[in-house]
């Protein structure tokens, strides 16, 4: 080993040789990489597959999703079907993006849970998916699912979660987290 | 005089239906080919429904041009606080007339006689006569000098709009515009100087029939194809030649402050300009409407066996000829849109005066020389 040191090198060192300066076969070159890409995709799209590494978004569900992905909201029921929400509105208020909405209603014949929301709704349009409803709600009535919502549409209603839609687990139809069995179960069980 | 008003009517109309329909193609061929190279599916969203019925036509995205423009139509026209109201307005026109222009003399066809399509003896037939016309809306002695000319009178439409809308990015973006547009000019003029000497006319129809007669001007003189090439999509100013309207540092260039369909018209004459560019590539250089061994009279194969054709199919040939071969060019234009990166502003300088003009000179001079050896 000598003492001399070692030429700094830096990463993006350009090395261009005549053959890179002449830049004509380098656009050769570049052509045939795009040119060869687009006909291999095409010839799978004209055999009749997919060319294509993108899903057609909402008609195609992706398979990759993480089950731990913040996607869709749910509102969990009770074991007698009712919405579990009390309507505290922790979540309106953690919610950075002020997307959702809760009317309260009032039943004086339940007394553990008078409370509960006549209409819950979450503007998907701002949601920005943080997770911070789930976190902020004391009753575990808020979960996220990995699922998309259906956004697209023609116009700003269907960005609209509204309380009847999102009421789609139940504990009894969820084989990984069981509520201890309630006493008689009143209603029918929905299916999520 | 009633005939030749018919006749150049028709062209007219389907010179505009041409460009028009090829460019609304080609924003679709643009969208659609990028896609398919960089692993997308690309624009599939907009559909025609046929009335009083749910069925959606889609046809892979086609409609998206037609969505884009009524878009365009339909927005409102912004005009900036303080501009020159005459410029203003008269800029995309002047961006966009010469670039249908310069299609006048090119030949999208080769002679046709009107009267051997009807009956011998009909009235039709009689209305026509005997008389050809060549399928050229202006058939010029001066067709190359004319598509000079007359592309040099785009640089007028960018640099208006750049100044009149009283904006500093629109300035620059004109300022670059003009010396590109004008740098470039040189290069391609000296091209096709080599390429005047080569052929020995500047009328683009006997240059298409030299073609025919000899070889393809590809082969004859494939540095001037190059030259061609280079120098019209830096006329048309796209990727990666796109200095005057780059979005990174210049907003949009000479038409920042342009809305509505004033916007849609420099838009769509890039995209007619596409058009042009294939077309003058394919007359000049890859044997414009002919099609090898296709003789007026039918395919005439070496060995001396010949196909006869009516006159009518070969004339629907030639058109057809013609546009595959204009599309092609085209993808090949907005492919290469697709792969290359863009070009720093001192480079592109260096590369329009330092290199490609320097070509055009010594290719001119290869070429003059050798002309007169061969003489
Ligand atoms: S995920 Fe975040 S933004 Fe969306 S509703 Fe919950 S708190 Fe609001
Ligand atoms: S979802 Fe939870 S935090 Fe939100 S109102 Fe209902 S109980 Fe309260």
């Amino acid at each position: 080993m000598s003492g001399r040191p070692a030429k700094k090198q830096y990463w993006n060192e350009p090395e261009l040789g005549l053959w890179e300066r002449l830049y004509i076969f380098e656009i050769v070159r570049g052509l045939s990489i795009t040119g060869g890409v687009f006909f291999r995709n095409m010839w799978k799209w004209v055999t009749g597959r997919k060319g294509a590494l993108t899903a057609y978004y909402p008609e195609e569900v992706r398979a990759d999703y993480s089950p731990n992905n913040r996607g869709r909201h749910v509102l969990t029921q009770r074991p007698d079907g009712k919405v579990q929400c009390v309507a505290c509105n922790m979540c309106a208020t953690a919610c950075p993006a002020y997307c959702i909405e809760i009317e309260a209603a009032i039943d004086p014949t339940d007394g553990a849970h008078p409370k509960s929301p006549a209409r819950f709704e979450i503007d998907y349009s701002r949601c920005i998916f943080c997770g911070f409803c789930v976190e902020a709600c004391p009753e575990d009535a808020i979960r996220m699912v990995k699922d998309t919502p259906d956004l697209p549409g023609f116009d700003r209603d269907v960005m609209w979660g509204r309380k009847d839609l999102l009421m789609l687990w139940h504990p009894l139809a969820d084989p990984r987290k069981r509520y201890p069995p309630a006493p008689e179960p009143t209603t029918e069980v929905r299916e999520p | 005089m009633m005939p030749d008003l018919l006749v150049h009517g028709l062209y007219i109309a389907y010179v505009l239906g041409f460009l028009l329909g090829l460019a609304t193609i080609f924003t679709w061929v643009e969208r659609k080919q990028s896609a398919v190279m960089a692993d997308r599916i690309g624009a599939n969203r907009a559909y025609l429904r046929i009335p009083f019925t749910q069925v959606k036509l889609v046809w892979w995205g086609l409609f998206h041009g037609i969505a884009d423009g009524l878009k365009m139509i339909f927005k409102e026209n912004f005009t900036p606080a303080t501009y020159d109201r005459f410029c203003y307005n008269l800029a995309p026109w002047l961006a966009s007339v010469p670039v249908l222009l310069v299609f006048a003399v090119v030949p999208f066809g080769g002679e046709v006689t009107p009267g051997r399509f009807f009956e011998p003896g009909s009235a039709a037939a009689e209305f026509f006569g005997d008389r050809s016309w060549r399928m050229q809306i202006a058939a010029l002695d001066a067709g190359i000098l004319f598509v000079l000319a007359i592309s040099g009178v785009g640089i007028l439409g960018t640099m208006l709009a750049g100044w009149s809308s009283n904006n500093k990015f629109s300035m620059l973006g004109a300022a670059r515009a003009a010396s590109q547009m004008i740098s470039y000019e040189v290069a391609m003029g000296l091209a096709l100087i080599a390429v005047v000497v080569t052929y020995g006319t500047v009328d683009l129809n006997d240059m298409v029939l030299w073609q025919q007669q000899a070889a393809w001007g590809i082969l004859v003189q494939p540095v001037a194809f190059l030259l061609f090439l280079t120098a019209s999509i830096a006329e048309n100013k796209r990727i990666p030649f796109d200095l005057p309207e780059c979005e990174s540092e210049l907003i949009s260039g000479y038409f920042t402050e342009y809305t509505s369909m004033k916007m849609g018209l420099f838009l769509l004459s890039e995209f007619i300009e596409i058009v042009v560019i294939s077309a003058l590539v394919v007359t000049l250089f890859l044997g414009g409407y002919t099609l090898p061994f296709l003789r007026p009279e039918g395919f005439v194969l070496p060995g001396g066996a010949t196909w006869e054709l009516s006159h009518f199919a070969v004339v629907v040939l030639q058109v057809l000829t013609f546009t595959a071969k204009v599309f092609v060019v085209g993808c090949f234009q907005i492919g290469i849109r697709w792969t290359l990166p863009r070009f720093r502003y001192d480079q592109l300088m260096d590369l329009g005066w330092k290199f490609l003009l320097p070509l055009a000179a010594l290719n001119l001079v290869v070429t003059a020389v050798v002309r007169w050896w061969t003489l």
